[in-house]
């Protein structure tokens, strides 16, 4: 009982402070765009939200995230960064399986959506620096569409430097920046 | 139970907007450098009553000596704005200007705050005048006395009253804030979980157009300060960055890939009507900035291979080229005075700060930093604020335009950047 009772006390506190928080309507409360296929927890977060015996225990159901093929390890799928040179916007031959793989899931799969999220190192100016990344969204995209996407299922968008993979200064980790991310809506 | 909880709610509620604060205890400014001649002034307390919570005085002093144009002569005690001023003891200290003043609480609760400059050498009044201000404002009416000061004895208009917005990161918290010029006074204006870039004052002073990755791309927000109500001006498929004002406040230039490549568009700043275009290059052009009459859009293209600073009719086309002599020329801002373009330029030792001469072509290198960015005039045109990176940490530096004065705005605990300074107060 007494656990319980520090649990619902818990919630009671959590639910408190988001009533708190919401006369500012502007505070950002958007979660990060993840592909579908990454969730991999059903039904997560079953809230308790009753006192003493009504309390509910949560059960966690999850998918084999291993049947998942965006989560498997030896699908093209899993693959969602195209990575780029140093001043370049060439797609390499590298990447092209898993360009091939996610064109022909998109064209399996019409009503799904992906954005192509450019980005760069960080360089030079922030707002060049979103016009470079763009270039870098772009350049994915005509290879989709070369590869039988339809343009109404994607769209080119550029971060810039603003969302690094890698905070560190040398070149391994610029490289890592220097990217285009798939995210699936 | 629910009784505690209820006053859990009210003690919860009450502690949380008093949060944001807390974050910029650790703000500092550090002062480097001085002007060619400093002005020796004496500024002596105010005469109040000890219901007054802070003296006054200080706050003109730090703003006096921030601005590299004073020295400060030492002035012990008191001086009241009509008291007999001892003129031979401030002449004999090299003092040739000392302020006196009080401040006294009106029956409304606001403060009376008088003040008079005198000339010790003349022993006559240079000026004197009064401020009536909310006990809150004490510290604005201290800024607007230095101006005061400032403009009477430079004959330049002071920017001690002016505001600034910047962008704090802090444990991957983004928030716009905006402060007084010396980054005192910090109050949050938007708080995001992704990043805020490229904030920028409208000319009345009253919103701030920026960009926010909030929903997962860049979109362009107009944002109203005094009622944190927003309108996003630009919001298209593919990216929508890098605002900038029209001198009349009435529309904004703006960055977008709608069709392709970023191109330079007009958007009304209410967010209606269609964009239209103002260029069609086979390259990149961003970052535009109208000139202070409005007739020129200055910004930064890559049309010739390599990004430069190009110029054209606030209407478009009739495009020339401004930079030469580096291949990564950067980021424009004109002066308010019409005189001066600021830029980044990659240089020997990395990416400065540097002004052009409109007139006469000639350009001098401003910082030494090698990591500058965001460039920012201050309304007199004697500062420029820029975002400057050292020791793992971004911070802020304001350089007086003959580079003699520098002022680093940092903390500990955040990263400070994106600066972008306010136009004068009305």
């Amino acid at each position: 009982m007494k656990r319980s009772l520090t649990a619902a006390v818990a919630l009671s506190l959590a639910a408190l402070l988001a009533a708190c928080s919401t006369p500012t309507p502007l505070e950002d409360k958007g979660a990060p765009i993840e592909s579908r296929g990454d969730s991999a927890g059903a039904g997560s977060s079953a809230a308790s939200a009753g006192i003493g015996d009504r309390s509910v225990r949560q059960l966690d159901v999850a998918n084999d995230p291993s049947k998942d093929p965006f989560n498997d390890p030896n699908n093209p799928l899993s693959r969602r960064s195209i990575f780029f040179d140093f001043d370049s916007f060439v797609v390499k031959d590298d990447f092209r399986p898993v360009l091939e793989a996610h064109s022909r899931f998109l064209v399996a799969n019409p009503t799904r959506k992906v954005v192509l999220q450019g980005n760069t190192d960080d360089r030079g100016s922030r707002e060049y620096n979103i016009a470079l990344g763009q270039k870098r969204a772009d350049a994915v995209r005509r290879a989709m569409v070369a590869l039988g996407v339809a343009e109404n299922q994607m769209e080119a968008v550029s971060f810039g430097e603003e969302r690094p993979r890698n905070s560190g200064t040398d070149e391994s980790a610029l490289a890592e920046n220097r990217r285009v991310d798939l995210a699936y809506q | 139970m629910r009784k505690l909880f209820r006053l859990l709610f009210v003690a919860l509620c009450a502690a949380l907007p008093a949060l944001p604060v807390g974050v910029f205890a650790q703000m500092r400014i550090d002062v480097s450098g001085v002007g060619a001649t400093r002005y020796p002034i004496a500024v002596a307390n105010f005469v109040t009553d000890n219901r007054v919570p802070r003296q006054i005085a200080d706050v003109i002093r730090n703003d006096l000596v921030q601005s590299g144009a004073f020295r400060l002569v030492e002035q012990t005690g008191t001086l009241s704005e009509s008291a007999n001023i001892d003129f031979p003891a401030l002449r004999s200290r090299g003092a040739d200007a000392v302020l006196g003043g009080s401040v006294s609480r009106l029956a409304d609760g606001r403060l009376d705050i008088r003040f008079q400059l005198s000339d010790p050498v003349r022993e006559s009044a240079m000026g004197r005048s009064t401020l009536v201000v909310s006990e809150g404002d004490l510290r604005l009416a201290g800024h607007q006395i230095a101006d005061y000061i400032y403009e009477k004895i430079t004959g330049q208009k002071g920017i001690f009253a002016t505001r600034i917005a910047f962008i704090t990161k802090q444990n991957n918290v983004f928030r716009l804030t905006i402060a007084d010029w010396d980054g005192e006074n910090p109050s949050v204006a938007l708080r995001s979980s992704e990043p805020i870039i490229s904030p920028s004052w409208s000319p009345d002073g009253r919103r701030l157009a920026y960009v926010s990755f909030e929903s997962q791309k860049p979109v362009v927000y107009v944002h109203s300060l005094s009622d944190a109500q927003r309108i996003a001006v630009a919001n298209f498929r593919g990216s929508n960055s890098a605002p900038a004002w029209s001198p009349d406040g009435r529309s904004l230039a703006v960055a977008l890939t709608r069709d392709g490549l970023s191109q330079i568009y007009l958007i009304s700043a209410s967010g209606e009507g269609a964009p239209v275009r103002l260029t069609t290059s086979s390259g990149i052009d961003t970052e535009p900035v109208f000139s202070p009459d409005g007739r020129f859009i200055y910004f930064t293209s890559d049309r010739g291979g390599a990004p430069q600073i190009y110029r054209m009719p606030a209407t478009g086309g009739d495009v020339s080229r401004i930079t030469f002599g580096s291949p990564y020329n950067v980021s424009p801002r004109v002066s308010p005075d019409g005189r001066t373009l600021a830029f980044i330029s990659r240089r020997d030792i990395g990416l400065v700060l540097v002004v052009r001469d409109l007139a006469s072509g000639s350009e001098r290198v401003l910082s030494d930093g090698g990591r500058e960015e965001s460039p920012s005039f201050a309304p007199n045109s004697r500062w420029i604020m820029y975002a400057t990176r050292s020791a793992g940490r971004d911070s802020l530096m304001a350089v007086s335009i003959d580079g003699r004065t520098k002022q680093r705005l940092s903390s500990d605990a955040a990263d400070i950047r994106e600066p972008t300074w306010g136009p004068f107060s009305r």
